[in-house]
């Protein structure tokens, strides 16, 4: 594989019908070039988990992958409310969703912590009032 | 078991895929309205039957690789919900048996769950 390739997405506030095409459309250009099913699998959840993030507490955001020989980027930037308390927010099973989340079957509170399990490496930074930016990495095993 | 025997277990009905539900094999199931749970616990290759009709199951069913779901307690889905199974090839079933029901069958003829049992 030569450049890498970059994808990035607009992710709109509140809009649940949309809501993980994106993160289908990140697994298929994996699936296109090869990565293995397993690798697809975790990122989708991550870009999946990211993309309902977005759309239930910050009203919005982007949504990037870039692809690499050996490894996958991927960011998720919102200007939202900011996190609070981050430690809180990596408990399973705390969750701060509105009920139009709940009653789409999300906000359980597991959403970070599933990120978190599924990439290689994971990091996030919130500012109240300013918004967050969730970065992890995926690699991709050579064989 | 085929999902067209799992099919005639649950008196159920395909809505969106013209395909042989003969040619797909599952021995996997996971029963759940909670799609934070599903993406946390379902395993690859599972059947997801659930009671919610959104459109963010099947996107859930896209992200894990999940090759049918099930709608149980006589749901209907959305039409925006079948369309977006059909576009990606993914059947759906509608039962009218109950969750509890539907995984009581399932359970009795031999299909596993899709996680292995937690520690408490």
């Amino acid at each position: 594989m030569g450049a890498p390739v970059c994808l990035e997405y607009r992710i709109e506030g509140n809009d649940f019908m949309v809501a993980g095409a994106a993160s289908n459309n990140i697994k298929n250009t994996l699936k296109m070039l090869g990565i293995a099913s397993d690798i697809c699998r975790r990122v989708a959840i991550i870009t999946y988990e990211s993309e309902i993030n977005l759309v239930i507490h910050a009203g919005g955001g982007i949504l990037q992958a870039i692809i690499s020989e050996d490894h996958v980027d991927l960011v998720a930037k919102d200007e939202g409310p900011g996190i609070p308390d981050i430690s809180k927010a990596m408990i399973e099973g705390y969750s701060t969703a509105t009920e139009e989340a709940r009653e789409m079957g999300f906000g359980a509170g597991m959403g970070l912590p599933n990120i978190k399990r599924n990439c290689d490496e994971f990091d996030i930074e919130s500012t109240i009032g300013k918004g967050t930016t969730l970065k992890c990495v995926v690699y991709f095993p050579q064989n | 078991m085929t999902l067209q025997e799992l099919a005639s277990l649950l008196d159920a009905k395909n809505i969106s895929t013209e395909d042989d539900l003969n040619s797909i094999v599952i021995n996997n199931a996971y029963a759940c309205d909670l799609m934070s749970d599903v993406l946390a616990f379902c395993t690859p290759g599972s059947l997801l039957l659930t009671g919610l009709t959104n459109v963010q199951i099947v996107r859930t069913a896209q992200m894990l690789d999940i090759p049918a779901i099930v709608f149980v307690r006589g749901k209907v889905p959305l039409d925006e919900t079948v369309q977006l199974a059909r576009e990606n090839g993914i059947p759906i079933l509608l039962t009218r048996y109950s969750m509890f029901e539907s995984c009581g069958i399932l359970f009795a003829k031999g299909m596993k769950p899709s996680i292995q049992m937690q520690e408490i």
